[in-house]
């Protein structure tokens, strides 16, 4: 944040957008016909995405020039059991003991290894422990940062060279995005959620549809949500190319930093929260694009295809080969083939192999409350593995100390440990080849659960639905 | 970072939309602390069958077709953030991608590495795939100075557009941080206005 916010250039007629104002709060210098040198306030580093940022460091000879800006977890590359135990696989316990080494070598303070209790996935555990601010810029090297946009922050995700760069100078060099509002007017139905709301946005735009863009929601749906919610709906705006995705702090983001570890106390709490009260577009202020949906519209998603913006209803039919503009046949025809689905079929009722719950997407506490819900009293179905990991420690225990743990295992289901799993199969949760498995994670790319793997993404309660079930069901029924 | 300025070469045609990250490099071979050998797994489940035999059907398995260009369909690189992705590209050889709309960080990746993504029209991308489909051995111009890519079987140029500081830094071999670097004192400058 930048106390000259009174000299913030304002960019429209009509006043400044969200995004405006943040990004004008953060510029250090524009380089002539080029892009802006933007400082950040907060980064997050894993271990797959760090160790060449690092490398460069050493062979420049570079110290971390903020080490208490960063905050470290072990997440992607890491078991769901057993972690207690040094890590089997010889490559990936060197991928671990590097980052440790870095994180040593380079004297960082908020370094959190396996088993630690703020270990976890990296977006989840930034906004539990306090990290992330209203009105702050946040990146990472993992797309995902999207999410912490949910608390009206600007966060993107960003390439190992730029990793290098933050860590060297706590700047990164980008060219201003073109601003996108996306207003949800009204209420989302019984039994559809924010994870439906995203994928039904996503359907509507395609994976390329906000490439350039960062994205404002706003409006009724997206005001009611919870903050958990919210960060679902951030999350997943870099899977319509988005660079990040952000919704004007209200009482219930403050509600939510207020008292965490890392969040500001005291008469810096106070400052802070003025400032972050300011922080909403200007009525008049102008987008470069504006879309508005209707909240009522939108029914429990699934996607039949092999990226995230080939969603539908659960009650709908697979699109027709016909209804494909002619240069993306070749591409349509392979997906549904990949999934072995047939153009124009129904997907409710079919059998499926594997559930997901969790990643960054969602693995939080309110995504394990309502997956717990509706199995009370049901039993796991038979033919289903269900993989259902926590995404941290700290919810985790939140699941034990609520009573949610007797809940699932009643029915049937066991807990893994934190990490991010299933979601890109980097450790052994990899789905089968040719299996049907219904995620709560954000990706149905191919092969991304596992070679072969056939992944079907939907929220905790279609989810939920078909663990008990063992087929695709409509939650609502 | 090295240099480029110029080139003409053979092209890889690719005409899938939507190419993610994921395809390009899969997450099980994101396990290394350097960025060498990424070249070999590149598009690794498209390329390899099971037991690591090529698959006949890919292009990168198929002779007629080799060069330091690549061109696919449009939307290439969305998905993961993973800079592997531009690692694995250059590592193959690859020092141009051609495509009518790129994801946006892997755009910025591929500059960072010193790969050149072109944009192009869809049409001008249609006009390649059906050139390099009449002629395997068909070649692009690719001229970084003056911003223009030449199809040279049909003699038609057109340009792309490169922001003027990105396109210094591939001419003179420079990168970001060396930029960054001789800013320290405006960082420290701009941290003092924090409130
Ligand atoms: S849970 Fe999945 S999407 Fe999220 S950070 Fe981990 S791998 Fe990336």
């Amino acid at each position: 944040m930048n106390s000259n916010t009174q000299e913030t250039p304002f960019r429209g007629e009509g006043g400044s957008t969200l995004f405006d104002k943040i990004w004008d709060a953060h510029v250090v210098s524009t380089v002539e016909n080029g892009p802006t040198q933007l400082y950040i306030d907060r980064h997050f580093c894993h271990e797959v995405t760090s160790p060449q940022a690092f490398n460069g460091l050493r062979e420049r000879g570079l110290k971390v020039f903020r080490p208490e800006l960063t905050t470290l977890t072990a997440d992607h590359n890491t078991p769901t059991i057993h972690q207690d135990q040094p890590v089997q696989d010889p490559i990936s316990r060197n991928q671990l003991d590097t980052f440790a080494k870095n994180a040593n070598d380079f004297n960082m303070p908020l370094f959190y290894p396996l088993g630690h209790i703020k270990n976890g996935v990296v977006h989840i555990i930034g906004p539990e422990n306090g990290f992330t601010h209203p009105g702050a810029t946040i990146v990472c090297g993992d797309s995902h940062t999207s999410t912490h946009g949910a608390f009206g922050a600007i966060a993107f995700g960003i390439g190992t060279s730029e990793v290098e760069m933050v860590l060297a100078t706590q700047c990164v060099l980008q060219s201003r995005a073109k601003t996108m509002r996306i207003t949800f007017n009204g209420k989302l139905g019984t039994g559809v959620n924010a994870k439906d709301l995203a994928l039904y946005m996503i359907s509507k735009l395609t994976t390329g549809g906000a490439t350039g863009y960062f994205v404002e929601y706003a409006g009724e749906a997206i005001r009611n949500m919870s903050m958990e919610e919210r960060m679902t709906v951030c999350n997943l705006s870099i899977e319509m190319g988005a660079r990040g995705g952000l919704i004007a702090p209200d009482q219930t983001t403050f509600d939510y930093v207020n008292g965490r570890e890392f969040a500001p106390k005291g008469e810096e709490w106070d400052r802070k929260l003025a400032y972050w009260k300011t922080l909403k577009t200007d009525e008049g202020a102008k987008f470069d694009k504006e879309l508005v949906f209707d909240a009522a519209d939108i029914q429990p998603m699934i996607t039949y295809g092999t990226n995230p913006g080939m969603g539908m209803g659960i009650t709908e039919s697979i699109p027709t080969l016909e209804s494909i503009d002619e240069a993306g046949r070749i591409s349509y025809q392979k997906s549904l083939e990949y999934m072995g689905f047939e153009a124009g079929e129904k997907l409710e009722g079919k059998t499926i192999d594997y559930v997901f719950l969790g990643s960054c997407t969602n693995g939080r506490i309110e995504d394990f409350r309502v997956f717990a819900n509706y199995v009370k009293g049901k039993k796991k179905a038979h033919n289903v593995t269900a993989w259902l990991v926590p995404g941290s420690w700290m919810v985790e225990k939140q699941i034990r100390e609520e009573g949610l743990y007797d809940i699932l295992t009643e029915a049937g289901f066991d807990l893994r440990q934190p990490g991010c799993s299933a979601c890109l199969a980097m450790n052994d949760d990899k789905v089968p080849a040719g299996k049907y498995a219904v995620s709560t994670s954000n990706r149905n790319f191919e092969g991304r659960q596992g070679p072969g793997a056939r992944t079907i993404l939907a929220g905790p309660l279609v989810a939920a639905a078909a663990a008990v079930t063992g087929k695709i069901t409509d939650p609502r029924n | 970072m090295e240099k480029f300025i110029k080139l003409t070469s053979t092209v890889v045609p690719l005409p899938i939309e939507n190419v993610d990250t994921d395809q390009i490099i899969p997450a099980r071979f994101l396990k290394a602390t350097d960025k060498n050998g990424f070249g070999d797994n590149l598009f690794a489940d498209w390329r390899y069958n099971k037991d690591g035999s090529p698959k006949a059907d890919f292009v990168l398995n198929n002779s007629l077709y080799s060069g330091s260009i690549l061109v696919a369909g449009k939307n290439f690189g969305s998905g993961s953030s993973r800079e592997h992705a531009a690692w694995a590209i250059d590592g193959y050889g690859f020092k141009v991608v051609v495509s009518s709309f790129f994801a946006d960080i892997f755009q910025n990746n591929a500059l960072n590495n010193g790969v050149l993504p072109v944009v192009v029209s869809a049409e001008f991308l249609a006009e390649i795939f059906t050139s390099v489909n009449v002629d395997a051995k068909l070649t692009l111009t690719i001229d970084l100075e003056n911003q223009t890519v030449t199809n040279n079987a049909t003699g038609k140029s057109v340009t792309f557009v490169i922001n003027t500081y990105k396109k210094e830094c591939l001419l003179n071999g420079l990168d970001d941080i060396d930029y960054l670097l001789s800013k320290k004192d405006l960082i420290e400058a701009y941290e003092q206005t924090i409130i």
